[in-house]
């Protein structure tokens, strides 16, 4: 059936049954490909969104589930044009080496930023805990949260 | 792909084909004859200027190890371009711009010879993404040709640029000079190299000049932001799973789980019920299912009812490693390179001996294999993110029946390769599940699942290794060596046999710079089984666990510091500096209270590699404190790439060291997703700094020398740590890791 989703602060419809996940309602349904596929059982994070501002798993929420949120993809946080604080620390540290994961990573970090904006390496470690990555950019991605969260304090 | 179809009927490209006309004949001596040699060299790049400015069109995909910015940066060295004045841009597979067949002979290999190294290098001609990765190789013989071969291709344009401008101002061309993009006259008029773009291509191309001294690099040597950062962090770089076109349909695939074995019967009618489900589809290996997303071609995948035929191999990892185990005979014996002094006379039977094994390893690449496929019109249209596009056409060729002419291969950035995307398994099944959907433009994706129970494995292997000691050196080491043949199982898949041993069963082991007075390194084939492929360095990622925890033992045996023996029986200058250099950046005397350090070495892929790990046992368990790696590249083209590079390999080794294990049942691979194959994350991932030296004599690439040491520095630190030897991965089995 028809259901309307939120997505980057658009209205969007679209023809698809109620369980499927929203990652992939977002994929093959609306086309917003940032969001990506990683292993559909909650345990990579390559298609972490926001709801309503907080980071969730989108292979794990149901399309029905989102309707009636404000739904944010990676396309919607920045773009190559106007970047969020988050991607143009992630931009000065070059973290990403495939770039697979990343979207997921930097929608995690961002949530992480809205909700303590001077996260310590254990605030990281915890938060940080389920993005894999298979082309090991740790350490940057560490540094690069923590640049974030200095450049945003100002 | 738009642009590049108009451009390459309308504006001017100067295509390697023509500009290397000099480069084949000034830097490379071919040993065959080449029917046209012109053609052979499309190593290099092409550079196409339009108004947009310039562009590399990339014949190498991008797998994340930043290969494109460096080459695009070797390119803007010689060509004088500013670093935001050239682009990058993937090149179709081949069609257009060259001749496949032709290229692949354009190794620096007798056709004949099909040794390990030569068919290394006929594969890395077209996408050298895993053995010339970064800067840009790997074990190949080609690495430095390709440097220098990208610079002449940039000096070539240059001069030929400067040309044109001097022929249309009537000066002398050494007066001119070029910078930022444009040739500089005399009185400091500048003109774009645009604007004399069709008068360069038109006339006959110079000899290759002198390349810049490495003294004038402006960009090489430095560390440019790559030119593949600002789509990864938006979301829009797409890779192959992001292809999306009009009326496009969404497939997965289920393979019989025993590798190899067919499909012997099965029922899809509940999953043809299924809302949006348009097909099922035989494909090599099992069937795809044909969706309009693939949420709904994954839910019916599911429901089908498969009956496979039994896996023609050994049933269990236990009668796998009795099969490894029994291995170590005469008649197994695949190579002996390595026979120094006399191992049977200085080793009696009471020596120290030891016997390790490591497991079969997924590559888990993030991005699970997809490919994309549209067969129109008596055209085919394939993307993939794969490593071999002419194997893809000719296998694409083979299934639709079309001339290679009417098929074009995308190869789109890549979510991870790290070897597994030199196979050719779910590519074929894209192109039939196309072939049955004529018309539409077809995305087929595995289940991570799927991707994890069907992999081309890191295989088991084995380890027998003895050695002596006396006056605090290693006075004897016998390594033996079992695996089954990666080569042997690659090639096959390929339609082609290995004549001969197979070099990575013993690689990272028999080449290793030790002066070791008596040091034997024998290889033993294990009987094929399981398929096995190319993993992150090789052979390497297992012998240096096997090789450098022997080393540590014996150096403990000996009652000397394993730094002390490594430096006292390594007498190969770049070695000692790259050990030298880790021991100065981790201040290897003085460990602090509660903490201890495993050390290794390793000499893969030409590059000399020392790592020090730094553990400490806390409450929850052993924690990674810090980390330290050296490498030797001879000549460091981008640093920040290349710590990225070993660290990533390093995390890469860790993770198999520390989680990695496929084991097998029934003849199926047990381990299906991330919460059983796991791999090291972020709160466990130590600080890890790297040192870059260049005291080597060639260029090399680090993709890979970053990964084999890792592992025997975790278990060399675990032993200093606990006083616990571990000869068996992972390492997660038996410790707990905080
Ligand atoms: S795809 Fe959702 S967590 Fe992996
Ligand atoms: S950058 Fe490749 S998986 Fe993270």
């Amino acid at each position: 059936m028809a259901y309307t989703l939120t997505v980057n602060g658009e209205s969007k419809t679209l023809e698809m049954p109620g369980d499927t996940p929203l990652l992939w309602a977002l994929r093959d349904g609306l086309h917003l490909t940032g969001t990506k596929y990683g292993c559909g059982v909650a345990a990579c994070g390559a298609c972490t969104v926001h709801l309503d501002g907080v980071a969730v798993r989108s292979c794990q929420t149901a399309l029905e589930d989102a309707v009636g949120t404000q739904i944010t993809t990676i396309e919607g946080i920045g773009t190559p044009a106007a970047l969020a604080p988050i991607q143009a620390a992630w931009l000065e540290h070059q973290v990403a080496q495939c770039g697979y994961c990343q979207s997921g990573q930097i929608m995690q970090a961002a949530s992480l930023l809205a909700e303590n904006p001077t996260p310590t390496d254990a605030d990281i470690d915890a938060a940080m805990e389920g993005n894999l990555c298979r082309c090991g950019t740790y350490p940057r991605i560490r540094a690069a949260i923590h640049s974030a969260a200095a450049k945003m304090k100002g | 792909m738009g642009r590049m179809k108009t451009i390459a009927r309308r504006t001017f490209l100067i295509g390697s084909a023509a500009i290397a006309g000099g480069v084949v004949f000034g830097t490379y001596a071919y040993k065959k004859p080449i029917p046209n040699p012109l053609k052979a060299s499309a190593i290099t790049p092409y550079v196409l200027i339009d108004a947009q400015g310039i562009t590399l069109i990339a014949p190498r995909a991008e797998m994340g190890q930043g290969v494109q910015t460096t080459l695009a940066a070797l390119l803007a060295e010689e060509m004088d371009l500013d670093w935001d004045q050239v682009q990058v841009m993937h090149g179709p597979a081949s069609r257009a711009y060259f001749n496949a067949a032709v290229l692949e002979e354009g190794v620096p290999f007798a056709p004949t010879d099909e040794s390990w190294l030569a068919e290394t290098a006929r594969g890395a001609m077209h996408i050298p993404a895993r053995f010339l990765g970064l800067q840009i190789t790997g074990g190949s013989s080609s690495t430095p040709d390709a440097f220098d071969k990208m610079r002449a291709a940039g000096a070539v344009a240059r001069v030929a640029l400067v040309q044109a401008a001097a022929r249309r101002e009537g000066l002398d061309a050494a007066m001119l000079k070029t910078a930022s993009g444009a040739v500089v006259l005399p009185d400091g008029r500048k003109i774009p190299y645009a604007e004399l773009a069709q008068d360069a291509a038109n006339s006959d191309l110079p000899e290759v000049p002198p390349l810049k001294p490495q003294s004038e690099w402006r960009l090489l040597g430095t560390s440019l932001p790559r030119k593949d950062m600002l789509g990864k962090v938006t979301g829009t770089a797409q890779f192959t799973a992001d292809i999306r076109h009009p009326g496009m349909l969404f497939a997965t695939a289920r393979s019989n789980p025993g590798l190899g074995a067919g499909l012997a019967s099965y029922d899809a009618t509940a999953a043809l019920a299924l809302p949006g489900v348009e097909k099922v589809v035989e494909v090599p290996g099992g069937l795809a299912v044909v969706a309009n997303s693939t949420w709904a071609a994954f839910k019916a995948a599911e429901l089908i009812s498969y009956d496979w035929e039994p896996a023609p191999y050994a049933a269990t990892s236990e009668e796998m490693l009795a099969q490894t185990a029994a291995s170590f005979t005469p008649e197994s014996q695949d190579s002996r390179n390595r026979d120094d002094g006399d191992v049977e006379a200085a080793l009696t039977s009471g020596d120290w001996s030891a016997e390790y094994t490591v497991p079969y390893l997924a590559h888990a690449t993030m991005e699970p294999m997809t490919a994309g496929a549209w067969l129109q019109n008596g055209r085919l249209q394939v993307w993939a993110g794969n490593q071999l596009p002419t194997q893809v056409l000719k296998e694409a060729a083979a299934i639709t029946g079309l001339e290679e002419a009417a098929i074009d291969v995308e190869t789109p950035l890549m979510g991870g390769g790290f070897g597994r995307r030199a196979e050719m398994d779910f590519i074929k099944q894209a192109i039939h599940v196309a072939k049955a959907m004529e018309g539409r433009p077809v995305l087929l994706t595995w289940t991570r699942e799927e991707d994890m129970t069907h992999d081309a494995y890191r295989p088991m292997a084995m380890a027998r290794i003895k050695g002596a000691v006396a006056d605090g050196k290693i006075t004897a080491l016998d390594v033996q060596l079992a695996a089954p043949s990666v080569m042997g199982s690659q090639m096959g898949r390929l339609g082609m046999a290995l004549p001969g041993p197979d070099a990575t069963i013993v690689q990272g082991a028999w080449e290793q710079p030790y002066t070791f007075p008596n040091y034997r390194t024998t290889g033993y084939r294990v009987p094929a089984g399981v398929p096995v492929g190319s993993w992150r360095s090789v052979g390497a990622s297992q012998n240096a666990f096997f090789h450098e925890s022997a080393v540590d033992e014996l150096a403990h045996l000996a009652g000397v510091d394993p730094l002390e023996l490594r430096l006292s029986q390594i007498d190969h200058a770049p070695s000692r500096k790259v050990l030298e250099a880790v021991a100065a950046a981790s201040n290897w005397g003085s460990v602090p209270a509660g903490r201890a350090r495993g050390l290794a070495f390793c000499l893969s892929f030409g590059v000399p590699t020392a790592q020090v790990i730094e553990v400490e046992q806390g409450q929850d368990g052993l924690r990674m404190t810090q980390a330290w790696a050296a490498v030797d590249v001879g000549t460091a083209l981008d640093p920040s790439i290349i710590e990225a590079q070993v660290q990533g390999g390093m995390i890469f080794g860790l993770s198999a060291a520390i989680h990695g294990e496929i084991t097998f049942e029934g003849g199926q691979a047990q381990q299906q997703n991330f919460p059983d194959y796991d791999a090291l994350r972020l709160p466990y991932c130590p600080p890890i700094s790297v040192a870059i030296l260049q005291n080597g004599d060639k260029i090399r690439g680090v993709g890979e020398p970053g990964t084999p040491p890792a592992a025997p520095a975790l278990a060399n630190a675990i032993f200093a740590a606990t006083g616990q030897r571990l000869r068996s991965l992972p390492l997660g089995k038996v410790i707990a890791f905080a």
